[in-house]
């Protein structure tokens, strides 16, 4: 059972690596998108050391989201899906491993560069490491929410819409929390309500993605 | 081994076949002919638990066939219509891939063995994409090679796209599947020898 999750993964990391600018791309625009943002608003440090929570949550929402339809999309294309549902392991278990390789090739470097963005917005001292901690916690629910999404529109045209629609309710508390934490903690508040709840958040995906995603990935392959 | 029993599928408002029973014992193959859309590619997915059939029933080895059966998914090897490689990954990446998720021999000599056997050892380090349609199916067939352990093997049109070389090679695996007591059940548009007193025909649309 290991060894098709570690073949999974492996095969998903290697297969981005080859195709390097496909996931800079979401890199890129989440560097841009919260770069740009101090120049429309302007230069005055207290507004915007207050927008900056919720401008990088947007931003990595956005880019984790743009992402998303990759997930699967090739391995519906190219027949790989079939062979993953026919696999004699579990289907939430293989899932669970795209989800995994996604989340470290989309959640763990939006994770490390937010801290570098929030520099720019005057965020300093304890809320960056909130920050770090709230997203360690938040991307992967990120992943794991997206995956359902991406398995449910898959084949279907105009998929990345619908996509959003899908997904976006469900990131929103995600999004609450998790710029919440950054900005209790740097109003002096402890941000542990927000980080519990956010973990509580990871937990209950983690529990119910793979397998609400194993099951829409069966329907998309009949 | 394998029991079909009252099968039948339809596809939207249109009944693609129905009351259909055959049998597939030990050493046999099945040959499954049929004009396009009569449903062969559907009889297939079925068969093997990608499709679900609007009635009837599957039996292998006696016991029926359920949704996520681990036994019978180590036991039956698809090879659809698609080839299930990835174009950036090498020819060598793609079997060792598509062999460990199949739960066979997926070590690097048994990976090269088989590159040697279907002839594509001299693509062996090059990414998919600069293949050729032929090269591609036949990198997708080396799952086969791979699949000895797997008793049961359903293949949707598993000689197209295939240079003469290539058929005889695959025919004679077929072969060699049928001798140990496999079972294959496939569907091929071509006239192809194969295994003679042991291929059985079913025709969809008769």
């Amino acid at each position: 059972m290991g060894a098709a999750f570690v073949a999974v993964f492996r095969r998903d990391i290697l297969q981005a690596w080859r195709r390097r600018a496909d996931w800079l791309n979401t890199l890129f625009f989440f560097v841009i998108v919260v770069s740009l943002f101090p120049l429309g608003v302007g230069p005055e440090p207290e507004p915007l050391r207050t927008m900056a929570p919720g401008i990088l949550w947007v931003a990595a929402l956005l880019a984790a989201m743009l992402s998303l339809q990759r997930m699967f999309g090739d391995d519906f294309a190219d027949g790989t899906l079939e062979q993953l549902i026919l696999a004699p392991q579990p289907l939430p278990w293989l899932a669970l491993a795209k989800i995994a390789a996604h989340w470290l090739l989309t959640g763990v470097p939006l994770t490390l560069l937010a801290p570098v963005l929030g520099l720019q917005f005057g965020l300093e001292g304890e809320p960056l490491f909130v920050l770090v901690a709230a997203l360690l916690l938040g991307t992967p629910c990120l992943s794991l929410i997206g995956a359902v999404g991406a398995a449910l529109t898959l084949g279907v045209r105009g998929g990345g819409v619908l996509v959003a629609l899908l997904v976006l309710p469900l990131y929103i508390p995600i999004l609450i929390f998790g710029a919440g934490a950054v900005a209790a903690s740097a109003a002096g508040i402890s941000a542990a309500p927000h980080l519990s709840l956010l973990a509580a958040g990871l937990l209950l995906a983690l529990a119910l993605a793979p397998w609400a995603t194993a099951a829409a990935l069966r329907v998309a392959a009949e | 081994m394998l029991e079909i029993t009252d099968l039948a599928c339809r596809r939207g408002e249109r009944l693609l076949f129905r009351g259909l029973s055959f049998s597939v014992g030990a050493g046999e193959l099945l040959w499954i002919e049929g004009r396009n859309g009569a449903g062969k590619t559907s009889l297939l997915r079925i068969l093997c638990g990608l499709g679900v059939a609007d009635a009837g029933e599957i039996r292998w080895r006696g016991r029926p066939v359920r949704r996520g059966d681990e036994t019978f998914a180590r036991e039956r090897l698809f090879l659809g219509h698609a080839n299930a490689l990835k174009d950036d990954l090498t020819v060598a990446e793609n079997l060792h891939f598509a062999a460990r998720i199949a739960g066979s021999d997926g070590t690097l000599d048994a990976v090269d063995r088989v590159l040697e056997a279907c002839g594509l050892a001299a693509v062996r380090g090059s990414p998919v994409r600069h293949l050729s349609q032929g090269q591609r199916r036949r990198a997708a067939l080396g799952r086969l090679w791979l699949a000895q352990a797997q008793p049961l093997w359903i293949l949707d049109e598993p000689f197209s796209a295939l240079d003469t070389d290539s058929v005889d090679r695959l025919s004679a695996l077929l072969g060699a599947h049928l001798e140990r007591g496999g079972a294959a059940v496939l569907t091929t548009h071509q006239e192809v020898a194969l295994p003679a007193g042991r291929t059985r025909r079913l025709r969809l649309d008769a």
